[in-house]
């Protein structure tokens, strides 16, 4: 298993870089990779983030879609806060795995 | 009298109907099975319809032919499933009582979820190849089509039967040089994901396939909708894709029967655990097949797989032990990819396709993640073994758990 130091902490990743322990996630460690990511997080990217966590957390399969129609945000504002592959880039800064939802 | 209740008679729903009629006594049980629809189709052999390598009569049955005797059959649409009373609402009004309930409703193609995908031009230069009617009508369009810009795009993921979409790109490029019209048809192909499959080995073989096939992979491509009169696709990310035949995997969704009863997710897929196929709410009710938010392939081989552990599982439950069966993911599929010669990839939620030899290791006759025309025959072959071995839930030489025995990591 990989590890890597993001934000000052040591953290098990893949080889993409996704998180492998999403407990060892902070808001520290989600600025950082959204650096990486080209990707400045505001509150709502947040509140996406909190939002597909949740999921995650519940061992839910979550898609574009399916966060387009949470209510939290339609598909056009998803690819608005994370430009070009909005479930994978929000899946790496929210420190779950990789969507398994494209099988 | 016990009761349970079956919805659906798909693949799923029949393959159970066989295999648990066999192990409840009809003294002690009722059982019952609910579709609306009388014609079961061969779903793989939609595939085969555009190209006129089947017609219309070679895909559908009577589902009654496939039922066993001493098990209901009821043609009715359902309206919702109570679950907390334990009751099936059907639309006539009709309530039905069950100690268990089988839910095997599938997923269904929901074109209108894009805005103009059902604009003037669908079914006249847009199609579909997932129902009866937008195969044969696309069957009717390449009849006289002199070619141009040939489209296929995947809306969204999960779809049914992940591969098919490759097949059809393939089963294209070999109709096309066989007319003699390859060089005035371009052929891509559009998809959300990132290459040609969903799995990394497997997409990276699949994908130098459709390049030496001169098919050309628009990855990354989120399908927002369909522009009619510029005959373009456009992504949400504004992304355009002109075309002058789009061949559309529309959005999947589950039965919007679920999502009124209150067991599903934001597409109707029904929440469903992965490994015990079992509802995590109400314990007497299991799903099998494409109808649950299962992380693996929507593919009847799936459902296959899963009828062995359900049939397990569901004993269990009935008899009030623990939960033994575990499904591990398994799906197997056969890859057309052209001129009489086929693919094959075995993978589970764990382990992605790789290479070796199928089912027997070291024998095959099937090479795994390799073309070869013996491949192209065992999907052939399918057609008579689904009608006759697997909708019948019969026994067949291939194990519910996948095997690593005879793949090549």
């Amino acid at each position: 298993m990989a590890q890597k130091i993001i934000a000052g902490v040591t953290v098990d990743v893949t080889e993409e870089g996704y998180l492998t322990n999403p407990a060892q996630w902070t808001k520290e460690i989600a600025l950082e990779i959204g650096k990486e990511e080209n990707v400045q997080l505001t509150d709502k990217h947040f509140e996406v983030l909190n939002f597909i966590r949740d999921r995650f957390a519940k061992n839910e399969t979550m898609t574009i879609r399916s966060v387009g129609n949470s209510g939290i945000i339609d598909i056009k504002g998803f690819y608005g806060l994370f430009p070009g592959a909005p479930m994978k880039k929000a899946a790496k800064i929210a420190g779950i795995s990789k969507p398994a939802s494209c099988v | 009298m016990k009761k349970l209740l079956i919805l659906g008679a798909g693949t799923g729903g029949t393959i159970m109907a066989n295999k648990i009629r066999k192990l409840l006594s009809l003294d002690e049980w009722e059982i019952t099975i609910i579709d609306h629809q009388k014609t079961h189709y061969y779903q793989p052999g939609f595939l085969f319809v555009p190209f006129g390598m089947y017609s219309r009569e070679d895909v559908m049955k009577p589902k009654a032919n496939f039922l066993p005797m001493g098990v209901e059959l009821i043609f009715q649409e359902i309206d919702t499933i109570r679950a907390s009373d334990n009751q099936v609402v059907l639309n006539d009004g009709k309530a039905l009582k069950y100690d268990f309930l089988i839910i095997a409703t599938g997923t269904r193609v929901v074109p209108e979820e894009t805005p103009g995908l059902l604009g003037p031009l669908w079914h006249k230069q847009i199609f579909d190849f997932y129902t009866i009617e937008g195969a044969m009508a696309l069957c009717d369009f390449f009849k006289t089509w002199p070619g141009g810009e040939l489209v296929l795009n995947i809306a969204d993921m999960p779809i049914k039967c992940p591969v098919a979409p490759l097949e059809f790109v393939m089963f294209a490029d070999a109709f096309f040089v066989e007319r003699g019209l390859r060089n005035k048809v371009n052929i891509s192909y559009v998809t959300p994901l990132s290459g040609a499959f969903t799995k990394p080995r497997a997409s990276k073989v699949l994908g130098k396939l459709l390049e030496e096939k001169n098919i050309h992979i628009i990855p990354d491509f989120y399908l927002e909708r369909v522009d009619n009169e510029k005959k373009v696709l456009v992504s949400y990310d504004e992304r355009e894709v002109p075309f002058d035949c789009l061949v559309t995997v529309p959005v999947h969704k589950g039965d919007p029967m679920a999502g009124r009863s209150g067991l599903a997710d934001e597409m109707d897929f029904i929440k469903v655990h992965k490994y015990t196929l079992q509802n995590e709410q109400f314990p007497n009710i299991f799903v099998i097949g494409d109808a649950g938010n299962f992380p693996t392939s929507k593919a009847g081989s799936v459902v296959h797989f899963q009828a062995d552990v359900l049939n397990e599982n569901l004993m269990c439950a009935i008899e009030g032990r623990p939960l033994t069966g575990s499904f591990d993911g398994h799906s197997n599929c056969y890859i057309e990819t052209g001129f009489g010669k086929g693919a094959l990839i075995d993978f589970n939620y764990d382990t992605e396709p790789l290479p070796g030899l199928f089912p027997f290791p070291g024998v095959g006759p099937f090479g795994l993640l390799k073309e070869s025309r013996m491949n192209h025959y065992g999907k052939v072959m399918f057609r008579w073994i689904y009608w006759h071995i697997l909708l019948k839930g019969k026994e067949m030489p291939i194990d519910s758990k996948m095997t690593m025995a005879g793949k090549k990591m």
